[in-house]
């Protein structure tokens, strides 16, 4: 038989203006193994948890029960009371008396009656508890961040900065991610690359810091503090550690007619290519669906022109494996296909571009150097109009748009019907918006500037249609302000795509178990109060592929994300929670019920072997908890058919004492 | 909104199908309208009006029969309003009324034209007389 220890709070008058908490006190009294039991005005003042102390070492106190808020509110301080006088922490139960009881009646007898079961309920559970100790488990003092966009890049070096090692895995030829396609950023219109590639070489020369880039991850297994991560490093027909990134095979290989994808295909590039000229690593990667000597064993320019004698045309994929303690999901985002907006006619002229596009066009490193021209005849465009929330804000058809706002796309157009204006005066620029979404920093002002004064003409109305005649492209749309339909003949129109996560993100959440919504973003532990946590433990969340962000956000949360990281590495030894579920071997059949419902990947079979009655052995399928990546939610003790499945702390056979109590 | 007007709304709102509520005003069915100049009344403005019960002068408008019906607004819409819909409801609402029929049978014979497709007079007969 336990003996409980009853503490009643009247938390001011919050709890003791419609709870008589006296009466409380004394009702509890007389209910099974209870032996003490008070009230006081705040239990969790220094006074007050010195009469629990007292209490538990005067009573000898096996459990008790704290009559007070929430449990999210003190539930720690009581357990933290409780330890230090030598009680187990896990014998402390919580009667909320407060935001369920005082705060909802307003009548002092039908609170008090309430608050008398709901501490009933909890002496019932409390009858029934055992100590817990939460397990220890080791941590792997390495962090894996996963995309090397301005988003990995922020992560990996803030975590590199801390002193522990970081590996980036980035599926592209070099880090540098969207960032690096982009001319300048608003709303100071620094130039992207200025900013950007001094980060990347930063990576680049950190000792802490490995690239591997042209890789993926193929595999993870473990849990938080321990991973065992795979990670495929796809053959670039180059040796790395020998390239000197000079450029010379990029000259002189003959196959010259390969969509440049870095330029969005509005150039071409050669078989063997380095992606641009700040590229991280700078080393040379052939294209094995281009290159002639890959395919059919005809040519070898690139293996004769090389001085270094990096060429290796037989080199293989290559998988590495490596412990981690933390992997931080940083896999960005993509603008959407435009290929569903026939209206819009991107599929029939070139002259309509996205905004990705756009920003290559203007890009002195881009496919025109450089110089805002038509992708069609090269001619300067001197009607330009801008489209936006093509895609966004798109509820009609899931196949077409997002419903989604994409965030940044209010703020890009801007940007580029002002450096339009600018830098060409004599173009007039129209943007067609729904609405103008500017929360930032500066940014509203950046909008008004666009508009007062470089005299872009915003116009609040859609486009509904787009049709090439001629080389003009006849633009219909609505002008809703002055309720009159526009039709405008223009050079160029420029669509704001949506953007969407990238698609490695949904097999990469798979691996890592870790949860995302409708619309493939990776979820977070709590979209407040922990933005930068997945609800899986140990992995972390950086940049676009949480949702749509602008790169300040985007470098914030990197750096938010490094500092849970850090957190976490910094730990010797990792506490788990004591609640985490466990299967009774005996009773569990082997269904695999839980193991399905299990968000966390914490449940995997064995076949364990079992002594029979008649001294035979038997083996049997079971289900086994990994405590260290189990949260306690629960969600397995409800799937389980036999019953073999619990939760350490909330007991099926707990709560329905604690249901049998209130109801009596 | 009087209780005759929000009825009617009901009528129009229950009769297309069309939840006027997720119009987020951003005008393509009227960009994309090929009808537009002809209208007094411009689909946006069928949408809007219908939420906010002001039916009268769209029941009144010549607007009504000047809508094609091409669907070009409902295949664009982004929030899946529909607006063609809610056009043709209104229409129904003023045709339904006693001795409110935009076509009449006499009518007929004097919109007779060799080049007019007598299916077209089928359809236009159907769509603007109960």
């Amino acid at each position: 038989m336990q003996r409980i220890g009853v503490f009643v709070c009247w938390c001011g008058s919050n709890i003791a203006g419609t709870v008589d908490v006296q009466a409380v006190s004394e009702a509890l009294k007389n209910e099974p193994g209870v032996v003490f039991s008070t009230n006081y005005q705040y239990m969790c003042s220094q006074a007050g948890q010195d009469i629990i102390k007292n209490a538990i070492k005067e009573h000898k106190l096996t459990g008790m029960v704290v009559c007070s808020c929430s449990p999210r509110m003190h539930e720690a301080t009581f357990r933290k009371t409780a330890a230090a006088a030598g009680l187990n922490s896990y014998m402390v139960e919580i009667a909320n008396i407060r935001e369920q009881c005082s705060w909802v009646h307003k009548d002092m007898q039908i609170g008090t009656e309430k608050a008398i079961i709901l501490g009933k309920a909890a002496i019932a559970k409390v009858n029934l508890n055992a100590p817990l100790v939460p397990g220890e488990s080791p941590v792997t003092k390495r962090a894996l961040v996963i995309g090397g966009g301005i988003a990995g890049i922020q992560t990996a070096l803030d975590i590199a900065e801390a002193g522990f090692p970081v590996d980036i895995v980035e599926t592209k030829p070099t880090i540098g991610g969207k960032m690096a396609q982009l001319d300048k950023t608003f709303p100071t219109l620094d130039c992207a690359a200025c900013i950007l590639t001094p980060k990347m070489v930063d990576v680049a020369q950190n000792e802490n810091i490995r690239i591997f880039s042209y890789s993926e991850v193929t595999e993870v297994k473990g849990f938080v503090g321990n991973f065992d991560v795979k990670i495929k490093k796809k053959a670039r027909y180059v040796k790395e550690d020998v390239c000197t990134g000079c450029g010379l095979c990029t000259e002189k290989c003959p196959q010259k007619k390969v969509p440049n994808e870095f330029n969005l295909g509005m150039d071409n590039r050669r078989a063997i290519y380095i992606p641009f000229a700040q590229a991280v690593p700078k080393v040379a990667t052939i294209d094995p669906n281009a290159c002639n000597m890959l395919k059919n064993g005809k040519c070898g320019v690139c293996a004769k022109v090389c001085a270094a004698g990096a060429i290796d045309y037989k080199q293989q994929d290559e998988i590495i494996e490596e412990k981690y303690g933390a992997i931080v999901a940083a896999t960005g985002f993509n603008p959407i296909s435009m290929d569903k907006f026939d209206e819009y006619a991107y599929n029939q002229s070139k002259d309509v571009i996205t905004s990705l596009e756009f920003e290559r066009l203007t890009n002195a490193a881009g496919p025109s150097a450089g110089k805002l021209i038509r992708p069609s005849d090269g001619k300067h465009p001197h009607t330009i109009v801008f489209v936006q929330c093509v895609g966004s804000r798109c509820a009609a058809c899931a196949e077409k748009g997002k419903e989604y706002c994409s965030k940044i796309c209010c703020m890009y157009t801007a940007k580029h019907a002002m450096l339009t204006r600018d830098k060409y005066p004599d173009t007039e620029v129209y943007v067609f918006y729904i609405d103008v979404r500017t929360p930032g920093k500066n940014f509203d002002e950046f909008y008004r500037r666009a508009v007062e004064e470089y005299g872009v003409h915003y116009i609040k109305g859609m486009v509904g249609k787009v049709a090439p005649e001629g080389d003009k492209l006849m633009v219909q749309a609505s002008d809703l302000l002055a309720n009159k339909q526009l039709h405008i003949a223009a050079d160029l129109v420029v669509l704001a795509a949506a953007i969407e996560p990238d698609k490695s993100a949904r097999p990469l959440a798979t691996m890592l178990t870790a949860s995302m919504d409708t619309n493939d973003f990776f979820t977070e532990a709590h979209p407040k109060l922990r933005p930068v946590e997945s609800p899986t433990a140990g992995i972390f969340l950086s940049g676009a592929c949480q949702g749509p962000k602008d790169i300040p956000e985007t470098v914030s949360q990197a750096s938010a994300a490094a500092a849970k990281v850090i957190g976490l590495l910094c730990k010797d030894k990792l506490t788990g929670n004591p609640c985490v579920a466990h299967s009774n071997e005996l009773m569990c059949n082997g269904c695999s019920s839980c193991e399905r419902v299990c968000p966390y990947g914490a449940i995997t079979y064995i076949d364990k072997e079992f002594r029979m009655p008649d001294r035979t052995t038997r083996v049997r399928r079971v289900a086994s908890v990994n405590p260290a990546v189990c949260q306690g939610c629960g969600a397995c003790t409800v799937a389980c058919p036999s019953g073999a499945m619990d939760l350490n702390g909330f007991a099926s056979k707990q709560i329905m004492a604690e249901v049998d109590a209130i109801c009596k | 909104m009087n209780k005759e007007t929000e009825n009617l709304r009901k009528e129009i709102v229950r009769i297309s199908g069309v939840n006027p509520v997720k119009c987020m005003r951003c005008g393509k069915c009227s960009a994309t309208c090929p009808a537009y100049d002809e209208m007094e009344y411009h689909p946006h403005q069928f949408v809007y009006m219908v939420e906010s019960g002001d039916i009268e002068p769209l029941l009144n408008s010549k607007s009504l029969y000047q809508c094609l019906t091409c669907f070009a607004c409902v295949d664009r819409c982004p929030r899946g309003v529909e607006p063609a819909k809610l056009v043709e409801a209104v229409r129904l609402a003023a045709v339904r009324k006693q001795g409110a029929n935009h076509l009449k049978a006499d009518d007929i014979p004097a919109l007779l034209d060799e080049d007019l497709p007598q299916q077209a007079i089928v359809s236009a007969f159907r769509k603007y007389s109960k």
